[in-house]
């Protein structure tokens, strides 16, 4: 099992380091400027150059990705679970949700800086919790509603009420379902954070650290920035990550049984 | 196991029974007709047919998962609806049902914990079930870990956990291999026996009708219809009963009536 791990870790990270090592010899050897492409030393530098100013940007714009990210998955299971009570509601939200999510929710930026203000945090909120509601919302009530029919006639058979195949059967059915849509839902709620401080909010985000610095043609701090971004979506992702094995422990099975 | 003494004489009793679905729609179907059905108490009984012939929605009337839209159903002199209240019934379906967040023990515990049994008693009884269906040392496992037989016997755990006197079978070894199947068969058998459980078997297997019957019941399709009822006496069965002459006149038999069925 160790070793497995190992040998799964390894080679993306080789990838990975060798992916640096190119990057900085061609831009090295072909005297690219580093206005077009900085070489990651020079990221690496401003990294520890800029790292105060970094560090509070990552920490606000993070707080407005959690708390909307949160907010976004509440919502959604909630909404999930009102709709398979109500069917009216599933047969007419549902597909309406689906369209929704094929369009690019972040688009609306603008619009909710108009609704609630430019210079607060709610509107960057808003879109992240738009952004994460709609992916949540439509694999949870997935998830509660494809249950198999003999599950659902195993507990009429037992004179269980709605309320406890909900409990004991719908609800356990949709965590893998929910557990999907996190892994979508929480590395969008970065970009979507950082798209909404493109268009407005407090100066001292990501977003605005890397407009600014690129407006000042300095785009190796735009890059600092950028790398401060990934790491807080791939925290996130991870985050979700073991959120779900903690959850499901049925899932990590062993070995099937022959017989 | 089960104090017999005060034993009613009938099971299952379905007078005049019929069943149509989408009532007045275009696509109105009428899935059974005057179904006439007795099952003693102890009695394994199985019902057969070609597809689309209300087996399964006949079991469905004895479960009070569906209603009759004319007709009685009884169940141990009850209405289908008391008995499903009452739980007198335990139910196995040809899809295993259990439930992939809840190791073996949990998922035989189930129908317990849903009657609101202590944790102990809850404890006590799952492990007299998995000795009855020989799965102990499996407790433990999820039910992905398991194979499709091993899965059936949790199932069946799960539907006796409770002692219901009636044993309500939906195609159950349906999506088994051969071999396991006929080694199911012989398992159901011995359970049944150790149990004095009464039996209802939805199956399209003849072979499988015969050997595990006393009676077998043969419908006709659209709209489902009783054709006959085949009696059937191997006694005590075991895996060599398959080669008996006797065993070979009754699957000879059960494949005449459904011949006549498919030929009307």
């Amino acid at each position: 099992m160790k070793k497995n791990r190992l040998a799964s870790v390894l080679p993306p990270v080789i990838v990975g380091i060798v992916g640096l090592a190119l990057w900085e010899g061609t831009v090295t050897v072909f005297g690219i400027r580093e206005i077009l492409l900085p070489k990651p030393s020079s990221i690496w530098a401003q990294l520890f150059e800029k790292w105060s100013v970094l560090r509070h940007a990552t920490w606000e714009t993070g707080k407005i990705s959690v708390s909307g990210l949160l907010v976004g998955i509440f919502l959604g299971v909630l909404m999930a679970l009102i709709a398979n009570r109500f069917k009216v509601l599933n047969d007419g939200f549902t597909p309406l949700a689906i369209a929704i999510n094929a369009t690019p929710i972040v688009a609306l930026a603008p619009i909710f800086n108009a609704w609630f203000g430019i210079t607060g945090t709610f509107s960057n909120q808003a879109v992240v919790i738009a952004v994460v509601f709609f992916p949540v919302f439509i694999n949870t009530a997935k998830g509660l509603n494809e249950v198999h029919p003999n599950e659902i006639e195993l507990m009429q058979s037992y004179a269980a009420s709605e309320w406890t195949i909900l409990r004991e059967v719908r609800i356990p059915n949709a965590l893998p379902f929910f557990a999907n849509s996190l892994r979508l839902a929480a590395p969008l709620s970065v970009i979507a954070a950082i798209v909404a401080e493109y268009f407005g909010g407090p100066q001292d985000r990501i977003g605005t650290v890397i407009t600014s610095s690129a407006g000042f043609a300095k785009y190796d701090v735009a890059w600092a920035a950028i790398a401060m971004a990934s790491g807080l979506g791939l925290l996130l992702f991870g985050s979700a990550l073991v959120t779900e094995r903690l959850s499901m422990p049925w899932r990590i099975s062993g070995d099937i049984k022959d017989n | 196991m089960r104090d017999n003494s005060e034993a009613l004489e009938e099971a299952v009793s379905v007078e005049s029974a019929d069943k149509v679905f989408n009532s007045g729609s275009d696509n109105e179907v009428q899935a059974l007709l005057g179904i006439d059905l007795n099952v003693k108490e102890g009695d394994f009984i199985s019902l057969i047919g070609p597809s689309g012939c209300g087996k399964s929605t006949l079991l469905r009337l004895i479960a009070d998962l569906l209603s009759p839209t004319a007709g009685e159903v009884k169940v141990f002199g009850k209405t289908a609806n008391q008995a499903r209240l009452d739980q007198d019934y335990g139910m196995v379906f040809q899809h295993s049902g259990l439930f992939d967040w809840r190791d073996v023990s949990a998922n035989i515990e189930l129908p317990l914990e849903l009657k609101g049994w202590s944790k102990a008693d809850r404890h006590v009884r799952s492990r007299e079930m998995l000795k009855l269906v020989r799965l102990e040392e499996f407790k433990d496992y999820y039910p992905r870990q398991l194979s499709g037989g091993m899965q059936q016997r949790v199932s069946i755990a799960r539907a006796l956990s409770f002692e219901p006197r009636l044993l309500l079978m939906d195609e159950p070894f349906g999506a088994l291999d051969e071999m396991t199947r006929e080694h199911m068969q012989v398992e159901l058998l011995r359970i049944w026996r150790e149990t004095g459980t009464t039996v209802v078997f939805v199956t399209h297997s003849i072979p499988e009708a015969a050997f595990l019957s006393s009676k077998v019941v043969v419908l006709s399709p659209r709209p489902g219809r009783i054709h006959s009822e085949i009696t059937v006496n191997l006694g005590n069965r075991t895996d060599e009963t398959r080669e008996d002459p006797e065993f070979f006149q009754a699957t000879t038999e059960v494949r005449e009536a459904l011949r006549a069925v498919e030929a009307n």
